[in-house]
């Protein structure tokens, strides 16, 4: 059980604590007024990716009770033979930290779409050249609201740190065997595009990859919540198959993954689309427990009327228990559950829009 | 020698005092800053070396031409001054 939860805003990160009385407030603020747009405890240290509207990208890590700014994820000069690249060679910004199951190694994924590794508690980083560098990177679409291609998911193997895949916004699904030296594209068949022209409606580079989450102790079973709907691997993020139990939507952009059981994932459904907000004003959380064959529409706790929150990529968590979960929405809502998703309660307060959810 | 000076905003984040420096162009005088100062750098240029897209840069109050090479020339006593440019919410 994870007795803590940090939530990464608009405005600032947000430390939730458990009380002992059962209750979660919020303990601490840290950044107040500045823009988190990913976090990540690890062990004793917790990491904040800021993306500051003027001064660009920054990150800082706290160790104790100080914070410190560390080296920040910067592409290299951009050579003259890269200058009809349709892409910036500068960061936009840190979407996604993970860490890399090797004592030391981080993994950021990025906007423009840039991944890159650090070894050192992310006092230095480098950019995965290969995968940067290589032609079909410059078909990387922009992501809704921004015109950059992003990295929104990084899925280390917890058995073998060299076996990595990434989801893209908008660029399929990535692996690399060998820890990022040499890449190739996963999604073979089972994904589909509804937006793009008909002869392109299954390119794997294509697909819009909303958010991926991998079952810890299987991590062959891969969850996706893709532009298009929900999709379930069970060979590592080769072969797809639609889930279309799905409800009350099949759009939405987050999905967390019980950390055993390989059948159990949770989802936060929306209107898609050109409405994105919460279907009938009622915030649910869909969830399996049979691999996607059924769901359960979950809102004991969750507002009923008149609720437009819309709860982003990284704004869903669950810990180790697989029990806790909690998410926050871009409304400010944040929600966190002790039973799997049965029930939940709002810690006092009111948020701004929240960017990240993690337990620590 | 020219003036660098810095927003107060950047406070925030990090210290940048107002600096003296030599150097010909814009770029030269903010890279004597940056010298001393590193981590300064990624604040106020992008990782192409670029001014960032929301910060602005005046020498003697005047808006900086060349803002992807910094190329304008620097002249002693010049008064070069970084600030945000403003954007909503």
């Amino acid at each position: 059980m994870t007795d803590r939860v940090y939530v990464g805003t608009r405005k600032g990160l947000f430390e939730i604590a458990r009380q002992k009385n059962g209750a979660w407030e919020i303990a601490d603020v840290h950044f107040l007024g500045e823009p988190v747009s990913a976090l990540l405890p690890d062990g004793d240290a917790l990491y904040a990716a800021l993306d500051l509207g003027h001064f660009g990208s920054h990150l800082w890590r706290r160790d104790g009770k100080a914070w410190r700014e560390l080296a920040v994820p910067a592409f290299p000069p951009k050579p003259d033979d890269a200058a009809d690249d349709p892409h910036p060679w500068s960061l936009g910004k840190i979407w996604t930290l993970e860490p890399g199951f090797v004592p030391g190694r981080l993994w950021a994924g990025t906007m423009p779409g840039g991944l890159f590794r650090s070894d050192d508690g992310g006092e230095s980083w480098k950019l995965v050249d290969a995968l940067w560098t290589m032609p079909e990177r410059r078909q990387w679409m922009g992501v809704a609201g921004g015109e950059q291609p992003g990295i929104s998911a990084v899925l280390v193997d917890p058995r073998n740190p060299d076996e990595i895949r990434i989801g893209v916004s908008t660029a399929g699904v990535w692996a690399s065997h060998d820890g990022g030296k040499s890449w190739r594209l996963m999604n073979r068949g089972g994904m589909y595009n509804e937006y793009m022209p008909p002869e392109r409606r299954e390119d794997p580079i294509t697909m819009d990859i909303h958010r991926l989450a991998r079952c810890a102790a299987h991590p062959e079973i891969v969850w996706c919540q893709h532009h298009n709907g929900v999709f379930r691997s069970e060979d590592s993020g080769i072969s797809w198959r639609e889930i279309t139990a799905i409800k009350p939507s099949k759009f939405g952009f987050t999905v967390a993954a019980h950390p055993r059981d390989p059948n159990t994932a949770w989802f936060v459904p929306a209107i898609k689309d050109e409405k994105r907000v919460a279907v009938d004003g009622k915030v649910v959380v869909a969830r399996t427990r049979d691999g996607g064959k059924s769901f359960e529409v979950l809102h004991k706790g969750l507002p009923q009327r008149h609720a437009y929150d819309l709860v982003l990529r990284h704004a869903l968590a669950v810990d180790d228990s697989g029990d806790r979960l909690a998410f926050g929405s871009t409304s400010g809502g944040l929600w966190i559950s002790e039973d799997g998703g049965e029930s939940w309660r709002a810690p006092e307060g009111r948020l701004p829009p929240v960017n990240a959810v993690r337990f620590g | 020698m020219a003036t660098v000076a810095f927003t107060r905003h950047l406070e925030r984040f990090l210290q940048a005092p107002p600096a003296e420096v030599e150097g010909a162009t814009v770029g030269e005088a903010l890279a004597a800053v940056f010298a001393s100062r590193p981590m300064l750098r990624g604040y106020v240029l992008d990782d192409q070396g670029g001014l960032r897209r929301h910060v602005a840069c005046y020498v003697n109050g005047q808006p900086v031409r060349d803002r992807a090479r910094l190329s304008d020339p620097v002249a002693a006593a010049d008064r070069i001054y970084v600030f945000q440019a403003l954007t909503g919410g």
